[in-house]
Order: C-alpha cells, then structure tokens, then sequence
C-alpha cells in the first residue's frame, strides 16, 4: 500500500473508534476497545526502543509503571489529569536519560538483563514504600465516565502510532535502524549512536509513562507497586513481536490479536493466554521473525504467484 | 547475635545461589546463550521432587537423582527441540534470540505450572524437617545444612567432571574457541547438547533442594532467573568452584543487607550489586 493509503486507512480507523462511544452505549464493548487501545500505546513504545534502535529493553514496566506513579499522586491532590500525565511522562523520560547514560555502556544482552535487574528494584521498592492500595476518593468515582478513557486511550494510541510512523522515515529513525543492524558499522559510518539511542529511549520512555497514566486515570483501585510488574514489559513484547517488530502496522495488528485471544481465553482460564502466546512467540522467533505482518506479506505472494 | 544467625542462614542459601547460577553459567560459558528460563527449570525440578513426594512418597534424598536424571532428559530435548537452532546463528544474534526464547519459555513454563500444581506456594515436610543443630545461641536447620552440603558436593563433582572427563575436556575447549575446537576434531554440537543437558540436570537439583529447605510457587522462575545472574556477574565465567563462591558471597550481602535495611529489601541489594558491577565491569569481577 502506498503511504497515502496508510493515511486514508489510519484516518478512517481513527474517526471510526472515535464515533464508537456515540453509537455503542455497551460498556463491555468499550473497556474491550480500551484495553486494545492500551496495548496499542505500550506495545508501540516499546517497539521504538527495542524495534528500531535494536535495544532489547526488559525494564519497560518501570517507566510504564513511573508514569501511573506521578498520575496517580497530582490527580488524587486535585490536579488536572492531563498535566499528571505530562508530567508522569516527564518523570519517565528524565529516568529514562539518567538510566540510559550508564545503561548504553552495556551491550546487546547485558543492556536486556541489566533493564531487567532495574526494573525489579523499582517494583520492589515501590512495593515497600507504598504498601496500602491507592484508591480514588468517593467524589472521582461519582463523576467516572468510561467514554473519557477511552478518548484518552483513542489520542495515546493515535499519537504513538503516528510517532512510530514518522520516525520509521526520518533521518533519526534510519539511523535508529542502522544501529540496530550493526552498532559498530553505524559508528564507523558517522551515525551518533549514542544520541540515537539516547532518543529512541526518550521517546519510548515519554509514551510509556503516558500510558501509564492511562492506566492511572482508568483503574479505581490498584496497589501502587502493580503498574511496575515486569508482565506489562512481557506484554509489551509479545504482542510487538507476535505482530511484527521494527513496523509500524505489526503492534497494532498484535494488539488486537493478543487482547482478543486473552479476554477469550481469560472466560475459561485464567492466564491460560500465556501458554499458547509463549509458545507462539518461540515460533515466531524461530520460524517467523517478522511476525503476522511477515506471514501477511508471504501468503500474498503466494496469492499473486497462484494467479 | 542476631547478625550472626542471619549471616549463617544467608550462607546457607547462598550454596543454592551458587548452584542455581553454576548451570546457568555452564550454558552461556559454553554455547554463548543467556537461558533466561533457567529460574523456570530449577522450579519445574522442585515440583518434580515434589510430586514424586506427594505421589509416590519418595524422601527429597531418593527423589535427588531422579530428579536429576529426568531433568537432563528434558535438557536434551530442549536442546533439540530449541536452542539447537539457536545456536546457529552468529554470536550477537544467538544471544539476543536466546534471550527471547528463553523468555517465551519462561512465559509458558509459568502458565503451565499454574495449570498443573495451583499458584500455591508448596515446600516438602519431612519428618526430619523441623531439625536444628544449635551451636550454643546460633541454630543451624539441619536441612538447609546438608543442601549446602549437598550443592557443594554437586558443583565440586562437576569440576572434576570438567578437569578429567574426556568430553569434560571437549565442553571447556568448546567454551574458550569453538572454531578451535572443531579444528582438532571436537564434536561441538554434542559438546553443546552435553553442557547444556548438564546445566538443566544442575537446575533439577538445584529445584530439589529449594522445595525441601525452602519452598516453591509457579512465579519463583525469574527470581530464581535473577539470583542466577547476579552470581554469573559476579563472579564471572570458567570456573565453577568460583561461582561457587559467588553464590556464598550473595547469600551473606543479602543477609547483611536484611539486617541493616529490613527484610523487604533483600533482593534489592543484590539487584544493586549486580548493576554496580555489570556497569563497572561488564565482563565480571573475578574475569581474567
């Protein structure tokens, strides 16, 4: 499809989802669209880091998790939600440039366990220091309104989409790509790699603790320590990699996959999702590296040689 | 007093650090993959030692080398079934998508896990459970005791293992340069499927002898994961009584940590040392 395709596509889809609380009056149907929606930002902020600039970031809950945090605490002492969340994001990201200074010394895998090791000390800590669940007061619960997160959501996505796809065309984010493909080639070719990484960690940072105000703004109650559980980084990964990693399409079409499937599932077993989604990723890795949107493209040609 | 006690039982956990760390250290010394489900093999080896317990009765001592032999069995056909292709590709690209496997396999190991045993935390009771040596205020559990006694016994007939065994030769010359290896006539696919059958057979053990002193649940895979990498980074790769020791000196930090921090903040500290070093020196602080 050409690029202005695309845009005729994610403009069409865009104000689809947007008339949906209009005409759906069904909550079930709204908290499914949401949860989508949800995926959708963090899968794709993820995918930024990981997918384009090549770094394998275990860690992504503590940012995810440090956007709800500071959300959480501006709105409940009566702050605009919309400057919580900016500044959740801005939290985020500043944690992100102090982390990503020393972090980038560490290479490939060492930068996927040392993400990891910070993630669960952020979990830990937070779990100790604020141990009692974060509710909201009687007040915000009367005035809750579903159709709001979900606009919310709608925005988040839409703009984390649209970072990925003008970062996937842009001098920066070929860049990102070159790094990926060959850290030391990037160097010797003049690319900045360091302040390429730098960016596509701040940027994914930003949209991650975004969402994570989201979650925030979304959820009644919830232990503080929740948002920091390293199953939102797995998440993140599985539906980027099952959708197709380093594309723009690919953690949209997983998003949808993966939430589908796990509401499905989650009818019958609880956490069953996990199982078959684990055993897809392997294959995925192994057989499939460009994910559905990979499997999309092969079945085409296939098509097309058919007639 | 207290301090002493606490340093004591972190000792005592810190030979099954050692020997959690000493499989995981084995796969990735050897095969260049970084097995992020190890955490998960030691906890499929506790339930093994488990159900045989439950089921059939079997003392945690008898269940020992059942576990183990079951667990090079599934080593093998994990090698075959997965990391045998991983370990095709170039070494930037087989650790990064080991990585990854390793991840969707923890992912399903959990799920499994929950669907066959509960998320319930389980441990095995023996009679013999509840016993202590006191050594005047200082109270030794005798289980903990003889599974660091155990671990050590473990991890020292792997050394030997390593030094004398013909194909104990061929893993080590596999771990230094598999390119040279091959040259003199090393099979270094077999050398692959034995250390990494070796490393899971590690992880049963290791499982037995966490369900027995301590106790096991479905989500204890990647604190496990963990405990194992921070021991590797500490004390680097090649020697096995070395990770032996790494494990020692993590079980007393976190003791020590316990003590001056609180409890709640006993893995923390380990997780800070293990960045500190990985930071400071990425390749380990005993690394030649």
């Amino acid at each position: 499809m050409s690029r202005r395709g695309w845009l005729a596509l994610g403009v069409t889809a865009l104000a689809a989802l947007a008339a949906v609380p209009l005409v759906v009056r069904r909550d079930d149907v709204l908290n499914f669209l949401f949860l989508v929606l949800l995926s959708v930002a963090l899968a794709q902020s993820w995918n930024v880091v990981a997918g384009y600039a090549g770094q394998i970031n275990l860690g992504h809950a503590a940012f995810f998790g440090l956007g709800a945090l500071v959300t959480r605490t501006l709105w409940i002492a009566e702050w605009p939600v919309l400057a919580g969340a900016a500044l959740g994001a801005l939290a985020a990201t500043a944690f992100a440039l102090l982390v990503g200074a020393v972090a980038f010394r560490l290479r490939g895998a060492y930068f996927a366990i040392g993400t990891l090791a910070l993630g669960e000390i952020l979990r830990i800590t937070v779990g100790n220091v604020l141990p009692e669940v974060s509710t909201l007061p009687t007040a915000t619960i009367g005035a809750y309104r579903l159709a709001d997160r979900y606009y919310f959501a709608l925005a988040l996505a839409a703009a984390a989409v649209g970072v990925v796809a003008a970062l996937e065309r842009s001098r920066a984010g070929l860049g990102m790509q070159a790094v990926r493909e060959d850290e030391e080639a990037a160097e010797a070719s003049g690319v900045g790699t360091l302040r390429l990484k730098l960016l596509a960690l701040v940027l994914s940072t930003a949209l991650a603790g975004l969402a994570g105000g989201l979650f925030a703004y979304y959820h009644i109650s919830y232990y503080p320590a929740h948002p920091f559980g390293p199953h939102w980084t797995f998440d993140a990964l599985l539906i980027t990699f099952i959708g197709g990693v380093g594309t723009v399409h690919g953690p949209v079409l997983g998003a949808v996959f993966y939430v589908f499937l796990k509401e499905y599932l989650a009818i019958r077993w609880v956490d069953f999702h996990l199982l078959i989604f684990g055993a897809l990723f392997i294959t995925i890795v192994l057989l499939l590296p460009g994910g559905l949107v990979e499997a999309a493209a092969r079945l085409r040609t296939l098509a097309r040689r058919a007639c | 007093m207290i301090l002493v006690q606490q340093l004591v039982l972190g000792l005592l956990v810190g030979g099954l650090y050692g020997l959690a760390a000493a499989g995981l250290s084995l796969v990735f010394g050897v095969l260049k993959v970084l097995n992020v489900a190890h955490g998960e093999l030691i906890m499929l080896g506790g339930y093994g030692a488990f159900w045989l317990w439950v089921l059939l009765g079997f003392d945690p001592l008898l269940a020992l080398p059942l576990v183990v032999a079951g667990a090079l069995a599934f080593g093998v056909l994990l090698y075959w079934g997965l990391f045998a292709f991983v370990v095709r590709a170039h070494e930037e690209t087989r650790i990064k998508n080991s990585l990854l496997i390793g991840f969707g396999l923890a992912l399903a190991t959990h799920a499994l896990a929950v669907r066959l045993w509960t998320a319930d935390e389980r441990s095995i009771t023996t009679t013999y459970a509840g016993a202590v040596l006191s050594l005047g205020p200082i109270a030794i559990p005798l289980v903990r005791l003889a599974s660091l006694v155990l671990a050590f016994a473990l991890i020292g007939a792997l050394h030997l293992l390593l030094q004398r065994w013909r194909w104990g030769r061929a893993i080590r010359a596999t771990a230094e340069d598999w390119e040279a290896a091959a040259l003199t006539g090393i099979d270094v696919r077999r050398a692959y499927l034995l250390a990494f059958a070796i490393g899971t057979g590690l992880a049963g053990a290791a499982g037995t002898l966490v369900s027995v002193g301590y106790s096991i649940s479905p989500s204890i895979g990647l604190e496990w994961t963990l405990k194992a990498l921070i021991v590797v980074v500490l004390a680097g790769l090649g020697s096995m009584l070395g990770t032996f020791v790494g494990g020692l000196v993590l079980g007393l930090a976190e003791a020590a940590s316990a003590f001056a921090f609180g409890g709640p903040y006993r893995e923390v500290v380990g997780l800070v040392i293990f960045l500190a070093v990985l930071v400071a020196r990425p390749r380990g602080l005993f690394a030649r």
